[in-house]
């Protein structure tokens, strides 16, 4: 399996923070990847860099053989990187179908002028664009809720729209921010079947960020464990859980002394 | 005539002048509305944009041969036509400039800088217009029919007057603002506006080229003013580079009465400034016209602070 992404000796310094710190990082194409490690070590500010918000300080990230670091959002969205946030940031006055018709942005060719001249290409387009948008809302389990002003939704559903929204960037990558974070066992679950289906029916290579270690152990092929900004371990989930420092930086030195 | 009939004839005089005035407001405010909306800059230079507007709209008629009324038979419908789309694409583009130039390396400076720096692209258009067309002020051509349907249409001897020159301005202004809701409401560039408008960053992850949605703003902005331009000085007959001033501050007045940001808003609160401008001129005289202005933008931003439609979203 080729690698469709490959991040070499990546660094982000703010000022004087390193926030992350010479990480290498590979995802190969087709897998789940996880990325897990103890609050503030540097994990969504790495997926910042992958996604093109922040520009790295040294290192560059390269995607589908070409290098994406340093260039804006939306042309790594046209790559083929899509992500979801932490904190769920939905447009919430919009509705779900409008959140997700804007996620397809990128996909859409026609001008604003092709809009205000009405041409029957605009139109298509924009028939064509609702058409998926429904289509992918029900993909996620969100049939019936179209019309619905995001703010609306209740908490789960959003995290679903937010979802829904990535994928009709029509992504090779997703970048999952947290997806199951306020979610009860239940929630969580059905979240992490949906996960492992979306990479089994459409083929869509999963990175996760994960603060919890339980919930990537059963999906993830491949967990990497930041600290403090820097790699740690890396690996299966099996010899990652056993790893010593990573024990350690998530009990502290004393609960690995002790085991 | 008894005294309580002149009263209401002057009284629904004040509001045709009233509404008719509101629509240049509205159309000016409405840019103020649509960049602060989207980057909550304040484009000082917006006023004089539209000042701007007017004496593109007179050099391209001057140019044409129709400096002056006199000895024209009919109005020149292809020369209005082609001054209008000229006024239009002239500040549409001199807005999206200033924004590249001015506006946008100043991003992410702390936010009075950008608003100093739009004052400086005000004084920069300013002298522009002094350059152009001298310091005194110039009359605009007075192409449109002298008809007034009240008097001649229906033969109503009142003080009230419904002028081609209202119909003009209204048939003009109220089809731009419904095409510019109808832009923002369904194409794809709409969308990315309002989204841009929330949340940029976001915007930008979801695959928005952020900053050509601003520039795109900027231009929509300009192209309302330079429509403003020609309806002004064919409503008017005169022009003056000191008139993006006041023209600047009552369409602001008029973008913040309705909820700065709200597009909607802006173009209500067009129509109500235009409207209580016209009905204090006519009861109290014009010495009072700013005194009501903004004794009411006081009292609304007291007892609403964001506006009649505000509620800090763009749409």
């Amino acid at each position: 399996m080729s690698d469709i992404l490959e991040a070499r000796s990546v660094t982000k310094a703010f000022g004087g923070l390193v926030a992350v710190d010479e990480v290498d990082f590979t995802i190969p194409e087709g897998a789940i990847v996880s990325l897990i490690g103890p609050n503030g070590a540097g994990k969504t500010t790495f997926f910042n860099v992958i996604a093109g918000l922040y520009k790295p300080t040294r290192g560059t990230v390269h995607f589908g053989g070409k290098v994406i670091s340093g260039l804006p959002p939306h042309q790594i969205t046209r790559y083929g990187i899509a992500r979801t946030f932490q904190n769920i940031r939905l447009f919430q006055n919009m509705t779900a179908v409008e959140n997700v018709m804007v996620g397809h942005h990128s996909r859409m060719t026609s001008s604003p002028f092709d809009a205000i001249l009405r041409l029957p290409r605009e139109r298509t387009e924009e028939r064509e664009t609702e058409v998926k948008a429904r289509e992918l809302l029900e993909y996620v389990g969100l049939k019936g809720r179209d019309g619905v002003t995001a703010k609306n939704l209740p908490y789960g559903d959003q995290r679903r729209l937010e979802l829904a929204r990535a994928l009709a960037a029509e992504p090779k990558l997703l970048l999952l921010d947290e997806p199951t974070a306020g979610m009860d066992p239940n929630e969580t679950a059905r979240m992490t079947a949906f996960i492992r289906r979306l990479r089994d029916e459409r083929g869509i290579t999963v990175l996760l960020i994960e603060h919890d270690m339980k919930v990537v152990m059963g999906i993830s092929e491949r967990v990497t464990v930041l600290d403090h900004g820097t790699k740690i371990a890396e690996g299966t989930p099996t010899v990652v859980q056993r790893d010593e420092r990573v024990i350690e930086a998530y009990l502290g030195r004393a609960a690995s002394a002790a085991s | 005539m008894p005294c309580g009939g002149a009263r209401i004839d002057l009284f629904l005089a004040a509001i045709v002048i009233g509404i008719t005035n509101g629509a240049f407001i509205a159309l000016i405010a409405l840019g103020y509305t649509l960049v602060y909306g989207i980057i909550e800059l304040i484009n000082f230079s917006h006023g004089d944009l539209f000042m701007l507007g007017t004496f593109a709209c007179l050099t391209t008629l001057t140019l044409l041969g129709f400096a002056t009324e006199v000895g024209i038979g009919g109005t020149p419908w292809w020369a209005l036509l082609a001054a209008m789309l000229l006024a239009m694409a002239f500040c549409g583009t001199l807005n999206v400039l200033a924004e590249r130039i001015a506006y946008r390396p100043l991003r992410k400076a702390p936010r009075l800088a950008p608003l100093i720096s739009a004052i400086g692209v005000s004084f920069i258009y300013v002298n522009l217009g002094l350059l152009w067309q001298g310091p005194t002020p110039r009359r605009f051509p007075d192409l449109l029919p002298q008809y007034d349907f009240v008097s001649q249409m229906f033969g109503l001897e009142t003080l009230v007057r419904f002028t081609f020159k209202d119909l003009f301005v209204l048939g003009l202004a109220i089809p731009l603002m419904l095409a510019l809701a109808w832009v923002i409401r369904n194409t794809r560039m709409g969308k990315a506006m309002r989204a841009v408008a929330q949340d940029s960053e976001m915007a930008s992850q979801m695959g928005i080229d952020v900053n050509r949605v601003i520039s795109f703003t900027f231009l929509l902005g300009g192209i309302l003013a330079g429509a403003a331009g020609l309806m002004y000085g064919l409503y008017n007959n005169n022009t003056v580079f000191t008139l993006g001033f006041d023209a600047g501050l009552k369409a602001f007045t008029a973008a913040v009465l309705g909820g700065i940001g709200n597009v909607s808003g802006a173009a209500l609160g067009g129509f109500v400034l235009g409207l209580l401008s016209a009905i204090v001129i006519t009861f109290l005289g014009g010495q009072w016209d700013s005194v009501g202005v903004f004794s009411l933008l006081v009292i609304i931003l007291v007892f609403k602070p964001t506006g009649l439609l505000g509620q800090g979203a763009s749409d």
